[in-house]
């Protein structure tokens, strides 16, 4: 992707800053740095963002580039694959990933294939982001996380940015990849801030969040920050962690998990999806094909119970993995 | 309908019904910002003629598909205000077992197939009831109620086609209250009259004041029973406003003040009743007793809500397959 010199979209200081500014902060910089980069998707404009997240953006680039849409999930996200096809490098919200399932015939039958169909002909640089993740008592329309079904389709990037870092800097290369790229984040983060430490961030490589070497704890997006709760109070019984932020969900990077589980012998994967064919699943299964014989205990799965998302809120947290949970099976992989 | 029916016992009934959903709405804003009611919550004040007016002339075998912004249209359909309130209490006794809130309220008994929190997604099962119904002999009417925005999904364009192709008997009861969220009608809507796309389907429809209950009941009987005569599906427009946020979530950015004002001046529960009163249907006085017992029956709907017990963790997944009684 051609690059032009990079205006600095803000001073980036010691001042704290919300995961739904650093998202905002991507995308401005995406915007100043390449004039065929564009936002759209329902009420990105007028409204000011489903999660304010593009808020002020409308005012500052105008409304060809922050471009409204109407309730038409399938065709605006086709449109954006048209886009792509035809030159522009257009960034596409869906306001949650529930209802990206009207617009899934696009995304696999087009975004994912078509560069195979056409013989390497057609490559589809185009970014979709959505919101994804349970906690709110939004109830069993508005709670799914569905990134792990994503995760399955060959053709597509999926990103799950669980850090400030990420949310800031996961979209530009996203948008410099010649292929679609999915990007998920979970309702929960937006408002969660902290000091960002700016520099890039790559796409291909999860990354080790703290390191111990008792047991190795996986988790991705919303789960992320319950998994680091989780490696504190097993410290605090003498546990020591090492916490995998998988970061790319696809293609996924099994080369820190095995590194990892082959000093600690043993593993905990956590997972907002439904633990049956979840991608908590096929890292399980990836640890198996390529550490089985360093595991000293079966590996665990802390997963969301296998229930549509309820709305009363006793129910919703039973349904949802908690770090109470997460503790509870590391210390029985420890024991056992 | 060319002449007006008027009978005051019907207006009364519809003034009762307006005014039981905006008191109801009104104290759930108050339960909301006490935290005794979560999630997403969208109001229908404002627009409270429209569900009045279309549910009064159902029948009990009648069905109705829903949106989030329900708590109207189950109303009126006559789901008890207790266990509408205990459901967005998230009790075990509310009509959904506190699993859906305010925007998932069901009661298959009374056939209000809910609550569909994803935008035209219940523009299908409409479809599927009324054919059902064809199917078995049924004389009877599937309403379907949704906002214009969903105007814009393709399944709104998929269902008016394949209802009219079958001639079935749905009535589409399209809430325009004239935005989508943030998104005003024009800006979401290339062709804003929406009588004329539905009839590109060859289904009848027509605009009607959704601000005025007696015109919404009328348009309604006039549509039902020529669905019931088996005209097939028809479509009304019911022009309305939200006079609130789209949700407690939207600091609504995206219209005046100005023109909620005016919009106001329509309020479709004060203008009925002034024009009861202007007939001598109604005096201060009757306005005050459907009041004092309305607020009762919110009071003991919100009673009820705070006693019932919440469903124990260990049912947590039930429902997610049919209880097999053998
Ligand atoms: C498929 C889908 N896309 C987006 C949303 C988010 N959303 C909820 S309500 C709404 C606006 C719907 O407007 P309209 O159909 O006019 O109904 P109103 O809310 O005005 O009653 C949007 C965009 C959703 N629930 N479902
Ligand atoms: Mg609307």
């Amino acid at each position: 992707m051609s690059t032009r010199t990079a205006r600095p979209a803000r001073r980036e200081d010691q001042a704290a800053i919300t995961y739904r500014e650093a998202v905002r902060e991507s995308i401005r910089e995406a915007m100043h740095r390449d004039e065929r980069v564009f936002l759209m998707g329902e009420d990105v404009g007028a409204y000011g963002g489903c999660f304010a997240v593009s808020l002020g953006l409308l005012e500052e680039f105008g409304p060809e580039r922050i471009r409204d849409t109407p309730l038409s999930e399938s065709a605006f996200v086709g449109a954006g694959i048209g886009a792509a096809l035809g030159g522009m490098r257009p960034i596409v919200e869906i306001m949650t990933v529930n209802f990206s399932l009207l617009a899934l015939d696009q995304i696999l039958n087009n975004a994912a294939t078509l560069l195979h169909m056409s013989g390497g002909q057609l490559n589809i640089p185009l970014v979709i982001r959505m919101t994804t993740g349970a906690g709110r008592q939004l109830a069993a329309q508005h709670s799914h996380s569905l990134e792990g079904w994503y995760a399955h389709i060959p053709g597509l990037r999926i990103l799950a940015p669980a850090t400030l870092e990420d949310a800031r800097g996961m979209l530009w290369p996203a948008l410099e990849d010649p292929d679609p790229v999915l990007i998920f984040e979970h309702g929960s983060l937006y408002n969660t801030s902290g000091v960002l430490r700016p520099g890039p961030v790559g796409i291909t490589r999860s990354a080790l969040r703290r390191s111990g070497r008792d047991i190795t704890l996986i988790a991705y997006g919303g789960t992320l920050h319950k998994a680091m709760k989780a490696a504190e109070e097993l410290a605090s019984g003498g546990v020591e962690a090492d916490v995998i932020d998988l970061r790319v969900l696809r293609p996924l990077d099994d080369s820190l998990i095995v590194e990892s589980v082959t000093r600690t012998h043993r593993a905990v994967i956590v997972d907002e999806g439904w633990r049956s064919g979840s991608l908590s699943a096929e890292v399980s299964a990836r640890i198996v094909e390529h550490a089985f014989y360093e595991l000293d205990a079966p590996v665990e799965r802390v997963c969301t119970a296998e229930v549509p998302i309820p709305y009363a809120r006793h129910l919703e947290e039973a349904a949802l993995p908690q770090v109470p949970a997460i503790v509870a099976a590391a210390r029985r992989v420890i024991a056992s | 309908m060319s002449e007006k029916r008027t009978s005051p016992h019907r207006e009364t009934e519809l003034l009762r019904q307006m005014l039981r959903i905006r008191r109801f709405e009104e104290r759930c804003v108050e339960l909301y910002s006490t935290e005794k009611i979560r999630g997403f919550m969208h109001l229908y004040i404002g627009e409270e003629a429209v569900a009045a007016g279309v549910c009064h002339v159902l029948t009990a075998d009648d069905a109705v598909v829903s949106t989030y912004r329900e708590h109207g249209h189950a109303l009126a359909r006559g789901l008890p205000m207790t266990e509408i309130m205990a459901e967005m209490y998230g009790r075990a006794a509310g009509c959904s077992r506190g699993r859906g809130g305010s925007m998932h309220i069901f009661d298959a008994s009374r056939r209000f197939y809910g609550g569909n929190a994803v935008v035209g997604g219940g523009l299908p099962i409409a479809v599927g009831l009324a054919l059902a119904d064809r199917c078995q002999g049924r004389s009877r009417v599937t309403v379907c109620f949704f906002g214009e925005g969903a105007m814009a999904e393709g399944e709104f364009h998929e269902c008016l086609n394949l209802a009219s192709l079958w001639r079935l008997p749905v009535l589409f009861a399209c809430e325009n209250n004239r935005y989508a969220m943030g998104t005003a009608l024009a800006r979401s809507q290339a062709e804003t009259d929406l009588a004329l796309r539905a009839a590109a389907y060859d289904v009848v429809a027509w605009p009607v004041d959704g601000m005025d209950a007696a015109a919404v009941a009328d348009a309604a009987a006039r549509a039902t029973e020529s669905i019931r005569a088996g005209a097939g599906p028809h479509f009304l427009e019911l022009r309305t406003y939200r006079f609130r946020a789209h949700s407690m979530y939207d600091p609504d950015r995206y219209r005046t003040k100005t023109e909620i004002e005016e919009w106001k001046h329509r309020d479709p529960v004060s203008s009925l009743a002034e024009r009861m009163k202007a007939a001598g249907d109604l005096t201060d006085d009757d306005v005050r007793v459907m009041d004092k017992e309305i607020t009762e029956e919110i009071d003991r709907a919100v009673a009820f809500a705070e006693r019932a017990p919440l469903e124990p963790v260990e049912d947590l997944t039930r429902f997610v397959y049919s209880e097999v009684t053998s």
